[in-house]
């Protein structure tokens, strides 16, 4: 059991980070990295998201989908996220006003964060998380602690960029994707390196 | 409608506003399968199919759809349409669908579907709502071909998965793997960039002339 949930979270959060090895929930890498503050506010609300997202999801799919309208799964897993989106924005304005405060804004945007529709996919088509709920639920909250890994890194990296003096063609996206490539390349490459 | 706007239309997908190149959206999926020109070409034409079907459907309902709930409204058609292209895909191309794998249902959240929704197909009729979803399809489709095929050529010596040289070229694997792919992506927009500043400073230079040109032709009473 611990094993398994270890394995989950090594292979999501790092080895297989959702922005750096599978290239997933790029859009608020690149939007919302623009200071460390706000990439850990965007990151804190796509964990809470992507958790209970994941949750929703696979309660769903197993007690309605399975077996029978697997073909809908796009369709409700998105609509599922979108409404949940909502809920707990509601339900934070009202229950806990200072933690909407600091993530509100972010949470609109994670509807269309497409790590949090793949991880809710993944975890659903994926065997060896097949089956459990608890699995499914630890998959979202690992794949949404590498996204906040890979965002908070990449925003110490941008705030250098701004300062430095960047050739005119590369200003602006090309120079933020190149050192997000370069980024990449040295989390994996770190990571490769050890050996469990 | 005439040929004029639809010319305008198409070379505003594929160069002015440029869906990945220049409005940097639908990244993504732009990075993940680019590894191929023929994971691209799927890609682009299953966006495509899709933009253009959604744009029709959400340009005819757009007197019914209350504005409260347009964004609810917009997912609910395009992941409709992208279960339609993944059940054909499915059916007919197995192994292209297995290749897009999880980047097949994510279109659902690809940004320039929404956007396009949003800015183009809710305010327009549907004829030109069609034109733009082709346009901005096609604009799509090519970049992701020129990123597939810079990465493709490079990173694995081969193009349409025909190997283009001799035993003794060594491909530059770092191209195929996602740090290449943002680093590829990001050469490209500078590229891009860089053109058109050249292309601006150009025209500005040419400007003066032709202005002189217009004027003069105004002054002359042809309508009389």
């Amino acid at each position: 059991m611990i094993f398994d949930i270890l394995t989950i979270f090594l292979s999501v959060a790092l080895v297989g980070n959702y922005v750096f090895s599978q290239t997933l929930g790029i859009c608020p890498f690149l939007g919302v990295s623009s200071s460390p503050s706000t990439a850990l506010g965007m990151g804190l609300a796509v964990t809470f998201v992507m958790t209970l997202s994941n949750a929703a999801t696979y309660l769903i799919f197993d007690l309605l989908l399975r077996d029978r309208f697997e073909y809908l799964q796009t369709v409700v897993f998105i609509l599922v996220i979108a409404s949940l989106v909502q809920l707990i924005e509601m339900m934070l304005k009202k229950l806990l006003p200072t933690l909407y405060r600091s993530l509100g804004i972010y949470l609109p945007l994670i509807t269309t964060n497409c790590a949090v529709l793949a991880a809710a996919n993944n975890a659903v088509s994926d065997e060896s998380i097949n089956g459990s709920f608890l699995f499914s639920t630890f998959y979202g909250f690992s794949a949404a602690i590498g996204f906040t890994i890979a965002i908070v890194i990449f925003s110490g990296v941008r705030a250098r960029i701004d300062e430095e003096d960047v050739p005119k063609p590369f200003r602006g996206t090309p120079i933020t994707l190149i050192c997000a490539g370069i980024v990449a390349m040295i989390f994996n490459g770190l990571l490769s390196g050890i050996r469990f | 409608m005439n040929a004029k706007d639809i010319l305008l239309q198409f070379k505003n997908g594929l160069f002015d506003r440029n869906p990945l190149l220049v409005q940097v959206l639908g990244v993504c999926a732009s990075l993940a399968i680019t590894t191929t020109v023929s994971n691209s070409l799927y890609m682009g034409l299953a966006v495509t199919a899709v933009l253009v079907c959604s744009n029709l459907l959400i340009s005819l309902l757009r007197r019914f759809i209350p504005e409260q709930v347009r964004i609810a409204a917009y997912i609910v058609i395009i992941s409709g349409f992208v279960t339609i292209v993944e059940m054909v895909m499915n059916a007919y191309m197995p192994s292209a669908a297995a290749k897009l794998g999880i980047f097949l249902p994510l279109i659902v959240v690809n940004c320039i579907i929404l956007g396009r929704a949003e800015a183009f197909a809710s305010k327009n009729t549907p004829l030109p709502s069609i034109i733009d979803g082709f346009a901005m399809g096609a604009g799509f489709t090519i970049a992701l071909l020129l990123l597939g095929a810079i990465r493709e050529i490079l990173g694995s010596g081969s193009f349409f998965g025909i190997q283009l040289f001799g035993q003794s070229y060594t491909p530059i694997g770092i191209l195929t793997s996602p740090p290449g792919a943002f680093m590829t992506l990001g050469c490209l927009i500078a590229l891009i960039q860089y053109l058109k500043d050249r292309l601006q400073s150009k025209t500005k230079a040419s400007a003066d002339q032709t202005h002189k040109d217009v004027k003069n032709k105004e002054v002359e009473p042809n309508d009389l």
